[in-house]
């Protein structure tokens, strides 16, 4: 018994470090006084100020932000009423139409939106992406608020009706108080998702606007520098924050997105 | 509730929006690419008139042909479902005991242990990518490691970077967490109490294992299987940035078509069978997994 | 004029009929319990009064007036839910002032109104409280108080005490018999708890397959059971079951198979039955030794019957007040305070007897094979048509 312990918890290890030991490394060449991402030279924190200097890198930050920003915004408001609707009515079409775009592979979404942009004379750049952004997001807030609502105990919105509210009222003073956690958490994942994805965008994006994976895409793809690990870095402590809080208030969350 | 008769105005003013969002904004999309790949790609890219200037309908078969004129796509395809597959088993290995580990851990550790799963999933799919370059890079220590290892036996260096194997390990890597959620939803649910009746019955750990948590696990597996290979069929990212020359898949073929000779119609034909290919597959685990669970059950 | 009206109300599912043709009048002020087994539509029946299900057939007036389009926040009806539904973001004093708000009583006047409810609930000081924060039997009272607030004309509980144990269950029901008298409000209880049902009710409803088998105070409930499924539904009964064979005034004689002779007083209203049941409650029965073998050598028990000396002068077959049937213990349930003795007569019928173990020191008076006599009344059982 002991020893299958060992040997599990041996391979629970290994498995953790294959999860974190490439990220650490991105982490920790941020800081690394060389141009080669070999071997350990120094501590500089260099890169990060090339990086502050880099107007192409902001102006891509400054994009993916606002582009996450109204993604999340409006999917998240699109996404919550899905989630009301999937729970409360016997609907078919609704269910069909948000789980599958986060089922079929992401290119497939890509391209179709590349084609129906164009073919409809709609210049890509920020408003293509983000309309591509909250058709994908919408489906992962509705799957958040969903599992929500149904951890709620339906006898409390009869409860509310019994003391007078109308359904209106019983929504806005107590179904919305009790699935808050999940709509700010689906709002968050949404955000994320929003500011992280690279295939839609590379797709959706036209030739001259740049976020900042694109960015992160076009500088590995031609010329690695450090400069790539330290806004790497700062990306994943904004990520790593967001989803952090997130599972905080959604604990549902962990065991949200694959199912 | 209450109200049984009439238009039920409340269920369309909540699904309404996102329906019709949804509608526009990926259920069109998606017709159109569907029916774009029976057009003739234009001049200059795109798509030809609908209507030809002498008047007949621009609707062919003609890039379904081009898929089976040459081995080279089908080579394309078999390569990416053998990389698909490789990634899914791989995944296997490699999450099981770490959701056994999870579902056996006391129940206050369980989240902890599993949001350290999922956070690398969260960061920048690029990154991730982007950190393999750094690890398997020329002049990074495990090459260099690995190259002076050959080089003692007279073998000439072997390039990590650019390589299926990077492609490979890239896969695994990325796509880990979707295997081992699943897993650890199936796992956590089993009862104890099965093994211990096992083990009284005269069953060591091996046997437990595969008469037992194995075949009980079988729903997990298979939910984790296509999830691993759905997006790996599709990815065109990795083999974009760590494969080699040879190391083209579907997913690159894509992008080519729509970005590169801009051949919509072609691109669209990749894409409906790259996505029917996946679903089916997928779909083929799933009643796989609910047959094998039902024998489980049975046996 | 009743107060709440219910006429030919019918709910289907489906295939299934959940409320069949159910007509109740509730009076003001009444105590009213829909008693029944789980699905024989029961909550469904409430569920339509507080307005979360709508009848297919017939009407449910309210004062005189059809409820059928009013939405449940437009009745003055108000439910104690089973799970309490106290809104878990709320405190209780949030909970208590929902329904103030809601009818827009002015924000001045409702911390009075709450506090004023939290006193006949006994919670007073507890408003500040989260409802995660109280026992099973403090969220009852809240949410009690939170109906009760508005001051409705009828107050719906489903199954309140459902979730509570047993001890505390007595407590409360205690305390909603007195609550009930001084707030004055028409309660209508459902449960499926037969002795919670005849302790608290003025009047019950027996319902199965969704109609009403029999609408009575609780004593006739008991005592005189309308139909089979009541005298078994409730408590402990036998039902002896046969042809009517003789007809003397107002009592009749029945041949129930492997018994015999079995002479009951026909209930009102079916004195001309061809076919009937006794329905014969087990402490009615009077148990003894067999007195034709209480002259044999006593067995390796202690024998002797607390009426042993009475039942010896009862000659069997002759007595006209009473009907005598001899058999054997076949099984015995030793429950504390009683004792409950299956007996077998010769001719293979099984009859529950009960005794009181009153007297000190003796766990039961019979064993397992012992031979008995059982006697009973004529006026004890209760006969049933058909």
């Amino acid at each position: 018994m002991r020893k299958g312990r060992a040997a599990l918890w041996a391979a629970a290890i290994v498995a953790y470090l294959f999860l974190y030991l490439p990220l650490a490394i991105v982490v920790v060449y941020s800081f690394n006084d060389s141009r080669l991402n070999a071997e350990w030279v120094g501590f500089t924190l260099d890169w990060y100020r090339k990086l502050a200097g880099n107007d192409e890198m902001i102006s891509a930050a400054i994009n993916s932000l606002a582009i996450a920003l109204v993604a999340s915004l409006v999917s998240t408001a699109l996404g919550t009423m899905a989630g009301v609707a999937m729970h409360r009515y016997r609907l078919r079409l609704l269910p069909v139409l948000v789980l599958t775009p986060i089922a079929v592979p992401e290119i497939l979404m890509g391209v179709a939106l590349l084609i129906f942009f164009v073919l409809l004379n709609f210049t890509l750049g920020l408003v293509s992406v983000a309309l591509a952004h909250i058709a994908f997001c919408i489906g992962f807030v509705a799957i958040v608020v969903r599992a929500r609502l149904a951890g709620m105990d339906e006898s409390l919105i009869e409860a509310a009706r019994d003391c007078g509210a109308t359904p209106w009222q019983a929504f806005r003073r107590i179904t919305l108080p009790l699935i808050m956690p999940g709509v700010i958490a689906g709002a968050l994942m949404a955000f994320t998702l929003s500011i992280d994805d690279f295939v839609i965008t590379f797709f959706t994006a036209g030739a001259g606007t740049v976020t900042l994976p694109l960015q992160i895409y076009s500088m590995i793809k031609i010329a690695v520098t450090p400069e790539v690990n330290a806004v790497s870095t700062l990306l994943m402590l904004l990520t790593l924050v967001l989803i952090l809080v997130a599972a905080r208030l959604s604990p549902s969350l962990l065991r949200t997105r694959p199912d | 509730m209450a109200a049984r008769a009439g238009v039920n105005w409340g269920k369309w003013a909540v699904s309404g929006p996102p329906l019709a969002y949804l509608i526009v904004f990926f259920a069109a999309p998606t017709l159109i690419m569907a029916l774009a790949s029976f057009r003739t790609p234009g001049d200059f890219g795109g798509l030809a008139p609908l209507v030809a200037p002498d008047g007949t309908l621009d609707l062919n078969l003609e890039s379904y042909a081009r898929l089976a004129e040459s081995t080279a796509y089908a080579e394309v395809f078999l390569k990416s479902v053998i990389f698909a597959i490789v990634t899914t088993v791989a995944c296997l290995v490699l999450a099981y005991p770490l959701a056994t580990l999870i579902a056996q851990s006391p129940r206050k550790y369980r989240d902890l242990l599993l949001l350290l799963v999922i956070l690398p999933f969260w960061s920048n799919f690029l990154i991730r990518i982007y950190a393999w370059m750094i690890i398997l890079g020329p002049n990074a220590a495990l090459a260099r490691g690995l190259n002076g290892v050959l080089a003692l036996f007279g073998v000439e260096p072997v390039p990590l970077l650019f390589s299926s194997f990077a492609v490979l390990v890239c896969l695994v890597y990325v796509h880990l967490p979707f295997m081992v959620l699943p897993l650890y939803a199936n796992l956590e649910k089993h009862d104890r109490a099965l093994l211990d009746a096992a083990q009284d019955l005269g069953a060591n750990a091996w046997q437990r294992f595969w008469r037992i948590t194995f075949p009980l696990s079988l729903p997990g597996v298979y939910a984790g299987a296509a999830l691993v290979f759905i997006p790996a069929l599709g990815i065109f990212a990795i083999p974009d940035i760590l494969g080699g020359p040879n190391d083209t898949l579907i997913g690159n073929l894509i992008k080519q078509q729509f970005l590169e000779t801009r051949d919509w119609p072609f691109g669209s034909v990749l894409s409906i069978v790259l996505t029917v290919a996946a679903l089916a597959l997928a779909g083929l685990a799933a009643w796989i997994g609910r047959r094998g669970s039902a024998g489980a059950a049975r046996a | 004029m009743a107060l709440l009206d219910i006429q030919g109300v019918t709910r289907r599912f489906g295939d299934f009929t959940a409320v069949d043709r159910v007509s109740l009048a509730i009076e003001a002020g009444e105590f009213f319990t829909l008693l029944g087994p789980s699905g024989c539509g029961k909550t469904t029946l409430l569920r339509m009064i507080a307005g979360f299900d709508v009848p297919d057939e017939g009407r449910i007036d309210l004062d005189g007036a059809d409820l059928a389009d009013r939405p449940p926040e437009r009745r003055p009806v108000r439910t104690v839910f089973q799970s309490y539904a106290l809104f878990p973001h709320m405190t209780v004093e949030g909970n208590i002032a929902f329904p103030l708000q809601m009818a827009r009583v002015p924000p001045a006047e409702i911390p009075a109104k709450v506090a004023e409810a939290l006193e006949d609930v006994r919670l007073s000081g507890f408003g500040r409280r989260m409802p995660q924060e109280l026992s099973g039997g403090q969220r009852q009272r809240v949410a009690i108080a939170r109906a009760l607030v508005t001051h409705p004309r009828v107050l719906l509980l489903d199954e309140p005490l459902a979730a509570l144990d047993a001890k505390l269950r007595e407590e409360m029901q205690i305390e909603l018999i007195n609550l009930q008298r001084e707030v004055d409000i028409t309660f209508v209880y459902v449960t499926h708890d037969q002795t919670e049902a005849l302790a608290l009710s003025h009047r019950i409803a027996v319902m199965n397959h969704g109609r009403v088998e029999q609408l009575d105070e609780p004593s006739r409930i008991y005592g005189a059971p309308a139909t089979r499924f009541v005298a078994d539904f409730i408590g402990q009964c036998n039902l002896l079951s046969g042809p009517v064979v003789a007809r003397d005034g107002g009592i009749l004689t029945f041949d129930v198979p492997g018994v015999g002779a079995v002479r009951a007083t026909a209930a009102e209203g079916q004195p001309d039955a061809r076919h009937g049941t006794v329905a014969l409650r087990p402490e009615k029965i009077r148990l003894v030794a067999d007195p034709s073998e209480a002259a044999a050598p006593a067995g390796p028990h202690g024998r002797g019957a607390p009426h042993g000396g009475e039942a010896r002068a009862a000659s069997f077959g002759g007595d006209p007040t009473h009907n005598h049937v001899r058999g054997h213990v076949a099984d015995l349930l030793y429950m504390g305070d009683v004792t409950v003795y299956r007996v077998e007569t010769p001719g293979g019928a099984r009859i529950e007897a009960l005794l009181a173990n009153s007297q000190s020191g003796r766990a039961k008076f019979f064993e397992v094979g012992d031979a008995v006599e059982m006697s009973w009344a004529v006026d004890a059982g209760h006969t049933i048509a058909g």
